[in-house]
C-alpha cells in the first residue's frame, strides 16, 4: 500500500510494538500480559509491516517459515512439562530454580513456547494471505 | 524321437529380499520345534507384560497345543511361500514392501493365535486384514485388484467391528478377558441373558474372516492378490483365523443348541454352496478359492458338534487342508507363472514340461480327494465319523460332508488332470519346469500329505490330541490309524470317491449349468454388498453437498441452529422463575457502554460498506473489552482488545477478496427475517443464561484455591496467567495445537486455490 503517513508510522510502530510485546510476555505472571497477547502484539506488528512492505519483505524479516516457528513453540511447550518428569512429577508440573529473590521455572519456557506458536500461526496466516 | 531335454533353471532367478527373510519363519519355526515335546505333553509357556493394567489389557500370550499347531503352520506357510515368493516375485516392483507386509502378516497371525487376552488377539486380528488388504491390492496400478482389495477389507473390517463388540459384550457379562482363565468359569456366560448376542457378534467375526456364506464373495475376489499371497493368506492362515476363534469359544460359548444349531447348519451350507461353485470358473485359483470356502464351512460344521470326535475331525482337517491347499496355490502359481494363464482350457499337457510340479500337484489333490495312503483320507474318514456323532442334525451333516466331499474329488481330479494331461498346446512348447525356491514348497506340503497318511499316529499323538485337549475338556485319548476297518465311515468314502467320479465325468455340462444358473440369479450377495455400498457413498455425497457447501453463512446458521435448539431446550427446564440483576457501581459508565456497543451492532446491521460493517464490529469487540475491564478482568480485556485489533487488520487484509456486499443484499427477505430471529434468539439466550447465573450463589472455592496458591506454588501473582501456563498448562497445551493445527489448515486452503487459479 502507497501511503507515506503509514510507513512512516509503521517505521517507527513496528519496533516499539516489539519491545513492548516482549514487556508483556515477560511480566505476564505477575501483571496482565503473558504469551497469548505477547504474540497477538507482534503479530500486529508484522501484519502492519507485511501491509507496508508487501510479504517478500516480511518474508526475508522472519528468520525461517512461520510454520517451523510455530512447531518451535510446541515443542517448547511440549518439552517444558519434561524436567517434572524426570523429578518423578506429573508431566507439566512447574519446575522453579531460585536465583535470590528471582525465580525462574518451566512455566516461563513453556509460556514462549506459547508464544511462539501463535506467532508462527499468525504469520502463517499472514503470509498465506498476502501471496494469495 | 527328438525328445527336448527337461530344462530347470540351475541358479534361480532370486531377490535378495525373499531369500534373506526366509530366516525369519525358519528360525520362528525351529523355535516351536523345540518347545514341541514339552507342550505335546500338556505343558503351556506363558509370558506377561502390563500394556493397560487399568483397563485389564496385559500384553499375555500363552503356547498351548492348540497355539502350537496354529504357529507351526503359519511359520512353515511362512517359509515355504517367502521362498517361493523370492523367485515368483522376483521381476516385480517394491519387494522391500512386499516382503514387509508378508512377515508383517506372519507375526500378527502368530500373535492372533497366541494371545492370552482378547483385546491383544482384536489387535492382531485387525493387522491381519490391514495387510490382507494391502496384500490384496499390492498390485496398485489393477483397478480390480484395488477393489477386490477394499472389498475384502470392508467385510473383514466390519466382522472385526463384531468382535470387538462382542469382546465388549463379554466382558459386560461378567467374563474374563484372559482365555486362559475360561475353563474355569462354567455355565455363568452361557446362561447371561447377553449370551445370544456374544454369540452373534463373535460368530460375525469369525464368519466374515473365514468367508462363510452369506460373506464369502470376498474370498474369491482376494485372488487378485499375488499366487504366493492366495496361498499364506487365503488358503493355509488367514481365513483359519475365524477358525481358530471358534475353537478358542468352544469351551466358554459351546455346547448350547445355539451354538450347534446355527455352526452346522452355517457351515453346511457354506461346505457345499463352496464345492458346487468351485465347478463353475475355468480360472485354476478361482477354483481353489471356492474349495478354500468349502473346506472352511466344513471346519465351522465341525466346530458346531460337542464330542472329542467331531473337534478332532475339525482339528484334522484343519491340517489336510492347509497342506494340500497351500501347496496346491504354489503349484497353480507356478503353472501360472511359466505359461502366462491359469485357464484350464488353454492348459494341457504340462506333466512332461513340468515334471516335479506334476508330482507335488497330484500329492496334494489325491489328498484332497481322500484317496487312501493319503492324509486326506484319515480326515475324511474322521469326518465322517464325526458327522455321524454331531448332536444336532447329524443326517445334514453327514449328507453335506459327503455332497461337499464327492465335488471335492471331482475338482482334484480336474485340477490334477486338465494341466498336465492331453495335448500340449503349441504355445506351450516351451515351457520350463520352475526352479527349486519354487518346488520345495509344494514338494514338500504335498509330501507331507502322504507321510501324514502313512503314519497318522504320530499326527494324532503330538499334534491333534494336544490341539484338542487346549480347548476340550475330555481326555479320551486320540489315536489316529491307517486303516479302520470295514465299517460305516469307510462305506461313505467309496461312495465319495464313485459319486466324485460320475461329476468328474459331467463335469463340462455341470460347469455350464451352474454357471447360467449364478449368472440368473436374480438375488445374490454381491449385489446385495454393492447396493449397500453405492447407498453408503451417495447419502455421504448428498450429506456433504448439503452440509459442507463452501458457505460460511450456512455453517454458523447451522452451528447457531444447533445452539439454540439444543442449549435452548435444556435452558428451558432449568431455567429460574425470577432474574436478578446484576450490582453496578457506576450505573452511568455501564449504561454508555452497553449504548455504545448497541449503536455499533447497529452500524454492522446496517452498513452499506463493508469497511463500514468491519469497524462496527470492532467497535463491539472494544466495548465489550471495556465491560471486561470495568468489571476487573484487565487480563481478558487486553487479550480481547489485541485480537479485535488484530481481527481488523487481517479482515482489512482480505476486503479485496471477499464478494461485494450487494450479494447480501440481495438476500430473499425470508431469509433476512430467518437470519434476524436466528440472532435474536441466540442473543436472548445468552442473556438469560449469564442473567440466570446470577441467581445461584456464586461458588469461590476455585477462586480462593488459586488465590491461595498463585504465589506460594507458582511464584506469580497474575492469577489468570499461572492458570494458563502452570495449573491447567495441559489445557493450554491443547489449545495451542489446535491453533497450529486451524493456521495450517487454513494456509493449505489458501494455497490450493491459488494453485487451482
Amino acid at each position: 500500500m502507497e501511503s507515506v503517513i503509514l510507513k512512516t508510522a509503521t517505521r517507527l510502530m513496528v519496533g516499539l510494538m516489539m519491545v513492548f510485546a516482549v514487556y508483556l510476555l515477560l511480566r505476564g505472571h505477575h501483571e496482565p500480559g503473558g504469551g497469548f497477547s505477547a504474540a497477538l502484539v507482534t503479530g500486529t506488528a508484522f501484519a502492519l509491516f507485511a501491509i507496508t512492505e508487501g510479504p517478500k519483505r516480511l518474508r526475508q524479516a522472519i528468520p525461517m517459515r512461520p510454520e517451523i516457528i510455530s512447531a518451535i513453540g510446541l515443542i517448547l511447550a511440549a518439552g517444558s512439562g519434561l524436567p517434572a518428569l524426570v523429578l518423578g512429577k506429573p508431566y507439566l508440573t512447574g519446575v522453579w530454580w531460585s536465583f535470590n529473590t528471582l525465580a525462574l521455572g518451566t512455566p516461563l519456557i513453556f509460556d514462549i513456547g506459547v508464544f511462539l506458536t501463535v506467532l508462527g500461526a499468525i504469520l502463517a496466516v499472514l503470509l498465506a494471505l498476502e501471496e494469495n | 524321437m527328438n525328445r527336448t531335454p527337461p530344462c530347470i533353471d540351475r541358479i534361480p532367478n532370486c531377490c535378495k529380499p525373499g531369500l534373506f527373510s526366509c530366516a525369519l519363519p525358519l528360525v520362528l519355526f525351529g523355535m516351536l520345534c523345540l518347545a514341541w515335546p514339552a507342550v505335546g505333553q500338556g505343558e503351556v509357556f506363558q509370558v506377561e507384560w502390563a500394556w493397560i493394567p487399568s483397563l485389564d489389557i496385559y500384553m499375555q500370550f500363552r503356547l498351548d497345543g492348540l497355539s502350537l499347531l496354529f504357529s507351526l503352520i503359519v511359520t512353515m506357510a511362512g517359509f515355504f511361500v517367502s521362498l517361493y515368493a523370492s523367485s515368483y516375485m522376483a521381476d516385480k516392483q517394491h519387494l522391500n514392501r512386499f516382503f514387509v507386509y508378508l512377515h508383517g502378516f506372519m507375526i500378527s497371525m502368530l500373535g492372533i493365535v497366541t494371545a492370552d487376552n482378547l483385546l491383544l488377539l482384536f489387535v492382531f486380528w485387525e493387522i491381519t486384514t490391514i495387510l490382507s488388504y494391502l496384500l490384496i491390492g499390492f498390485d496398485h496400478e489393477n483397478n480390480t485388484a484395488r477393489e477386490h482389495a477394499r472389498q475384502a477389507l470392508l467385510v473383514t473390517g466390519a466382522g472385526g467391528l463384531f468382535l470387538l463388540f462382542g469382546i465388549l459384550l463379554l466382558k459386560t457379562a461378567g467374563g474374563s478377558m484372559t482365555l486362559s482363565q475360561w475353563t474355569m468359569t462354567g455355565d455363568e456366560i452361557r446362561n447371561h441373558g447377553l449370551y445370544p448376542l456374544i454369540f452373534i457378534c463373535i460368530l460375525m467375526g469369525a464368519a466374515t474372516k473365514s468367508a462363510q456364506v452369506p460373506f464369502h464373495f470376498w474370498l474369491p475376489n482376494a485372488m487378485s492378490a499375488p499366487t504366493p499371497i492366495s496361498s499364506f493368506l487365503h488358503a493355509a492362515t488367514m481365513v483359519k483365523a475365524g477358525i481358530y476363534l471358534l475353537m478358542r469359544f468352544h469351551p466358554l460359548l459351546g455346547g448350547t443348541s445355539l451354538w450347534m444349531g446355527t455352526l452346522v447348519l452355517l457351515g453346511g451350507t457354506t461346505a457345499v454352496w463352496g464345492a458346487v461353485q468351485a465347478l463353475a470358473p475355468c480360472d485354476l485359483k478361482r477354483i481353489l478359492a471356492y474349495t478354500t470356502m468349502m473346506a472352511l464351512g466344513i471346519l465351522t460344521m465341525f466346530l458346531g458338534g460337542q464330542t472329542v470326535l467331531s473337534l478332532t475331525a475339525a482339528t484334522t482337517f484343519l491340517m489336510v487342508h492347509a497342506l494340500y491347499k497351500a501347496s496346491l496355490f504354489l503349484a497353480v502359481g507356478s503353472i501360472d507363472h511359466q505359461t502366462g494363464t491359469r485357464d484350464l482350457r488353454n492348459l494341457g499337457g504340462l506333466l512332461k514340461a513340468m515334471p516335479l510340479t506334476a508330482v507335488a500337484v497330484a500329492g496334494a489333490t489325491l489328498s484332497m480327494a481322500g484317496f487312501p495312503l493319503f492324509f486326506g483320507f484319515i480326515g475324511k474318514e474322521i469326518m465322517y465319523e464325526g458327522a455321524l456323532a454331531e448332536e444336532m442334525f447329524p443326517v445334514f451333516a453327514t449328507t453335506a460332508t459327503l455332497a461337499a466331499n464327492a465335488l471335492m474329488t471331482a475338482v482334484a481330479a480336474i485340477i490334477l488332470i486338465a494341466p498336465f494331461l492331453g495335448p500340449r498346446p503349441l504355445m506351450m512348447s516351451k515351457v520350463c519346469e520352475v526352479p527349486w525356491t519354487m518346488r520345495l514348497g509344494p514338494a514338500i506340503m504335498g509330501g507331507l500329505g502322504v507321510l501324514f497318511g502313512i503314519i497318522p499316529e504320530w499326527v494324532s499323538e503330538y499334534l491333534v490330541q494336544p490341539a484338542v485337549f487346549a480347548f476340550h475338556p475330555a481326555r479320551e485319548e486320540i489315536r489316529m490309524v491307517f486303516f479302520h476297518g470295514f465299517n460305516l465311515p469307510l462305506l461313505l468314502s467309496m461312495i465319495t470317491l464313485a459319486t466324485g467320479g460320475l461329476i468328474y465325468r459331467w463335469r463340462i455340462r455341470l460347469r455350464s449349468i451352474i454357471q447360467t444358473g449364478l449368472e440368473r440369479m436374480w438375488i445374490n450377495t454381491p449385489l446385495i454388498y454393492q447396493t449397500i455400498l453405492d447407498l453408503f457413498l451417495r447419502s455421504g455425497g448428498w450429506f456433504t453437498r448439503t452440509f459442507q457447501n463452501g458457505s460460511l453463512h450456512t455453517y454458523i446458521s447451522i452451528i447457531l441452529m444447533a445452539l439454540a435448539v439444543i442449549a435452548g431446550w435444556a435452558w428451558l427446564v432449568y431455567i429460574p422463575s425470577v432474574f436478578m440483576l446484576p450490582v453496578i457501581n457506576d450505573t452511568w459508565l455501564a449504561a454508555g457502554l452497553c449504548g455504545f456497543i448497541f449503536l455499533a451492532s447497529a452500524v454492522v446491521v446496517t452498513a452499506r460498506q463493508r469497511l463500514a460493517a468491519i469497524g462496527g464490529l470492532g467497535g463491539v469487540g472494544a466495548g465489550v473489552a471495556l465491560i471486561f475491564l470495568i468489571f476487573g478482568a484487565p487480563d481478558i480485556a487486553l487479550t480481547q482488545l489485541l485480537v479485535e485489533t488484530l481481527t481488523v487488520v487481517i479482515v482489512s487484509m482480505v476486503l479485496f477478496r471477499l464478494p461485494p456486499i450487494e450479494a447480501i443484499r440481495k438476500r430473499t427477505r425470508a431469509r433476512n427475517l430467518f437470519n434476524a430471529a436466528l440472532s435474536l434468539s441466540i442473543g436472548l439466550l445468552v442473556t438469560t443464561i449469564l442473567l440466570g447465573l446470577l441467581t445461584e450463589p456464586f461458588d469461590r472455592s476455585l477462586t480462593d484455591f488459586f488465590e491461595e496458591y498463585s504465589y506460594v506454588a507458582a511464584h506469580g501473582r497474575n492469577i489468570v496467567n499461572v492458570i494458563l501456563v502452570d495449573f491447567r498448562s495441559l489445557d493450554t497445551l491443547g489449545e495451542i495445537c489446535v491453533v497450529v493445527l486451524a493456521a495450517w489448515a487454513g494456509v493449505a486452503l489458501m494455497r490450493s486455490r491459488k494453485r487451482e487459479e
